[in-house]
C-alpha cells in the first residue's frame, strides 16, 4: 500500500514537472510583451530598464530555473498588467469560481438523481423518453451558446434575472459567498445553471443506468416482497446503491467544472478566475497564465491522486494491476 | 466473439453495404439524423453557390444594411430570411460559409488525430513493452485533463490563428483514438490470420497496415463520429472565446461571438441563427455515432 502511495506520488510530481515544462516553454514563445507593455514614445534606455526589471533578458532555460525555485516560495511571478503577484490575483479570484463550480454541481445532482432513477424506473414513460432525449440535447449543446440564450431569455426578454456579476456578497464563519444574500443568488443562479447543464445529463445518464441495473437485484425483489412502500423501497434501497458511482464521477468531474468555468466566467462576467486567464492571455499578461494553469494542474493531479488511492483502498485489484 | 463475425460480413461489399444499410436504418432518428448531417455537408462544400450572397465580398455588402431583422427587405429588393449582422452581411450566408469553415477544421483535425492516435495505438498493442507503457502512460495523463483546459494550454503557448487551432484540436484528440486502436488491436493481434501474416514472414509494416488496422476500424469510426462532433463544438467554443480562428475565417463560433455584443440591445438573430446551425450540426453527427455505436457493440447484437 505505502509502495503504491509513494509510486503514485513520485509519478504525479513527475507529471508536474512536465506540464510546468510544457507551460512555461510554450508560454514564453508567444508575442512579445516588451511591445505590448512599454509606451512607444519611450527610448532605448527606458526599454532596457524594464526589460531587465522582468528578467526578460534571460535566456528562457534560467528564466524557467527561477520560475521553478520562486514557484516552491510560492512566488509565480508578478502580472505585467496589474503590477500585483500572479498568485495573490488568481487567489482573490478562487472563491467566487468555487463557490460557482460548487453551486452547479450542487445543480446537476439534485435535478441530476431524482430525473435518472425516475427515466431508470419507467424507462417507457412519455417524461423518461423527453428527460433521455434532453440529456442528449444537454451533451450536444456547447456551454457558452447555452449561455447566450439563457441571457437572452431569462435577462433580456424577460428581465426576472440579472446577467452579470457576482451581485453582492455575505461573509458567514469566514466564507464570502454570493450564495448568502438574495441577490448573490439571483446573480448566481444563470451561470451556475449554465455550468450545471453538461453535468446534468452524465449524472441523469449514470443515475439510470444505475438503476435499471439495481432495480433488477434480489435486495430489491426482497424489500418488494417484504410490503415496504415504493418511496421507501426507492429511497433507502435504491439511491444508496446507486450513490457510489455517481459519487466517484462527481469528485473526477468537479476539476473539469472549474475549467469548464472559464466559458461560463467570460459568458456571464462572473469575476472568477477563469476570466482572468481568458483576459490574460488576450493580454499576453504570461506570469497570470502560467500561475493559473500551474494551479489548474496541481489541482487536477491532486484530485487524480486522491481518487486513485480512494481506488487502491476500495478495491486492491489496482494495486496489483499497477505493479504488473 | 460476434461482433466479428459481424463484421465480417461487413467486408463484403455490395452485400456488407446492405447489411450495413439495414442494420443502420433500424433506428429511424439515426436516419434522420444522417439525412440532415448530408444537407448540412453539401451546404458546407457548396457554399458559395448555394448561398444568396458571398458574404465576404466587400463590393456587395452595404453597412446601412447592418442588424436587419429576420425577413427584412433592403432598399434594393435583397431579402434577408435570417436578418443581417453588425456589419450588413446576410446572416444565411454567413452561416453557410460558417459551416464550411466549422466542419472543415473539425473533419481535418479529426481526420489527422485518428491517423495520429491511431498509429500509436496500434503500434502500441503490436509491439508492446517500453514503447506500449510509455505511449499509454502518456495518454491516460491526457485524458485525465479536460479537453478545454488541454486547448486552453497550447493555444495559449502558440497563439490563434487556423492551423494553430487544428494543431490543438489534433493534440486535443489523438489520446482517444489512440486508445480505442490500442484495446481493438490487442484483440486482433492474437487471431488465427495474424499469425498466418507472420508465419508467411510479411513485415510488421505490412501486417499492421493491411492485416490488423482494417479489423480495428469499426470503434475508430464510432470515436472518430463523436470525437468530430465534440471538435467542432471546441472550435466554436475557442473562436467564441476569441482564442481560436482569425476573423478572416468566420466559423459558426466567431458569428456567435460577433452577434453576443449585440444581444442585449435585443437583436437576437445575429448569434441564434448561427448558434441553431451548429447545434443541428453537432446532434445530427451525434445521433449517427450513437447509431453506430450500438450497430458495432457486440453486447447489443441479436
Amino acid at each position: 500500500m505505502t509502495a503504491f502511495i509513494l509510486r503514485r506520488s513520485l509519478q504525479s510530481i513527475v507529471v508536474l514537472f512536465i506540464m510546468s515544462l510544457i507551460v512555461f516553454v510554450g508560454v514564453n514563445l508567444v508575442g512579445d510583451p516588451v511591445d505590448m507593455l512599454i509606451n512607444p514614445e519611450a527610448d532605448q534606455a527606458e526599454i532596457d530598464r524594464v526589460i531587465r526589471d522582468l528578467g526578460l533578458d534571460r535566456p528562457v532555460s534560467e528564466q524557467y530555473w527561477y520560475f521553478v525555485v520562486n514557484a516552491f516560495q510560492g512566488d509565480l511571478g508578478r502580472s505585467f498588467i496589474f503590477g500585483e503577484p500572479a498568485l495573490k490575483l488568481i487567489v482573490q479570484r478562487m472563491p467566487a469560481t468555487m463557490e460557482l463550480a460548487l453551486v452547479s454541481l450542487l445543480m446537476a445532482v439534485v435535478f441530476g438523481i431524482p430525473l435518472g432513477i425516475y427515466a431508470g424506473l419507467k424507462p417507457n414513460s412519455k417524461f423518461s423518453k423527453t428527460i433521455m432525449a434532453g440529456s442528449i440535447l444537454g451533451f450536444s449543446m456547447p456551454t457558452f451558446w447555452v449561455g447566450i440564450i439563457l441571457i437572452m431569455f431569462f435577462s433580456v426578454h424577460l428581465g426576472w434575472l440579472p446577467s452579470t456579476g457576482r451581485g453582492d456578497v455575505a461573509t458567514y464563519f469566514g466564507v464570502t459567498s454570493s450564495a448568502f444574500t438574495l441577490d448573490g443568488l439571483s446573480h448566481i443562479f444563470l451561470p451556475a445553471f449554465n455550468l450545471a447543464l453538461f453535468k446534468l445529463s452524465s449524472v441523469i445518464r449514470l443515475a439510470r443506468a444505475g438503476t435499471r441495473e439495481v432495480i433488477l437485484q434480489d435486495y430489491i425483489k426482497f424489500a418488494r416482497a417484504k410490503g415496504l412502500a415504493e418511496s421507501r423501497v426507492v429511497r433507502i434501497h435504491l439511491l444508496k446503491n446507486i450513490m457510489i458511482p455517481v459519487i466517484t464521477i462527481i469528485g473526477l468531474e468537479f476539476g473539469s467544472l472549474i475549467a469548464f468555468s472559464t466559458v461560463t466566467e467570460t459568458v456571464f462576467a462572473w469575476p472568477g478566475m477563469g476570466k482572468l486567464i481568458i483576459d490574460s492571455i488576450y493580454n499576453l499578461d504570461r506570469p497570470v497564465v502560467v500561475a493559473y494553469l500551474m494551479i489548474i494542474v496541481v489541482i487536477f493531479v491532486m484530485l487524480n491522486l486522491i481518487v486513485d488511492i480512494l481506488y487502491s483502498v476500495l478495491d486492491p485489484r489496482v494495486r496489483i494491476k499497477g505493479v504488473s | 466473439m460476434s461482433a466479428s463475425a459481424n463484421k465480417q460480413s461487413y467486408d463484403l461489399p455490395a452485400a456488407g453495404l446492405r447489411k450495413f444499410w439495414l442494420d443502420f436504418s433500424e433506428s429511424p432518428t439515426a436516419v434522420i439524423a444522417l439525412f440532415v448531417f448530408l444537407i448540412i455537408l453539401f451546404i458546407a462544400i457548396f457554399a458559395p453557390w448555394v448561398s444568396p450572397s458571398n458574404p465576404y465580398d466587400l463590393t456587395s455588402v452595404d453597412i446601412m444594411n447592418s442588424r436587419l431583422p429576420p425577413g427584412s427587405e433592403d432598399f434594393s429588393g435583397n431579402f434577408y430570411i435570417l436578418g443581417t449582422d453588425g456589419a450588413g452581411r446576410d446572416m444565411l450566408s454567413a452561416i453557410f460559409y460558417g459551416l464550411r469553415v466549422s466542419l472543415g477544421v473539425g473533419a481535418l483535425s479529426g481526420l489527422v488525430a485518428l491517423i495520429l492516435g491511431a498509429s500509436v495505438g496500434l503500434s502500441a498493442a503490436y509491439f508492446g513493452g517500453r514503447f506500449e507503457t510509455i505511449m499509454m502512460r502518456i495518454v491516460d495523463i491526457q485524458l485525465s485533463f479536460p479537453s478545454i483546459l488541454m486547448a486552453l494550454i497550447i493555444l495559449a503557448a502558440f497563439g490563434k490563428g487556423v492551423e494553430k487551432t487544428i494543431i490543438a484540436l489534433i493534440l486535443v484528440q489523438w489520446a482517444y483514438y489512440a486508445r480505442a486502436a490500442r484495446a481493438s488491436a490487442l484483440v486482433e493481434k492474437n487471431k488465427e490470420y495474424v499469425e498466418a501474416a507472420k508465419c508467411l514472414a510479411l513485415g510488421d509494416k505490412r501486417i499492421i497496415l493491411s492485416h490488423i488496422a482494417p479489423n480495428c476500424m469499426a470503434p475508430l469510426i464510432v470515436v472518430g463520429t463523436l470525437q468530430t462532433a465534440h471538435a467542432i463544438s471546441l472550435e466554436a467554443t475557442l473562436s467564441f472565446l476569441g482564442l481560436g480562428l482569425p476573423i478572416t475565417e468566420p466559423s459558426l463560433g466567431l458569428l456567435i461571438g460577433n452577434g453576443f455584443e449585440y444581444m442585449y440591445s435585443g437583436d437576437f438573430w445575429i448569434s441564434i441563427f448561427p448558434g441553431i446551425a451548429l447545434l443541428i450540426t453537432i446532434v445530427s453527427i451525434n445521433l449517427v455515432g450513437d447509431q453506430l455505436r450500438d450497430m458495432f457493440n457486440p453486447r447489443l447484437q441479436k
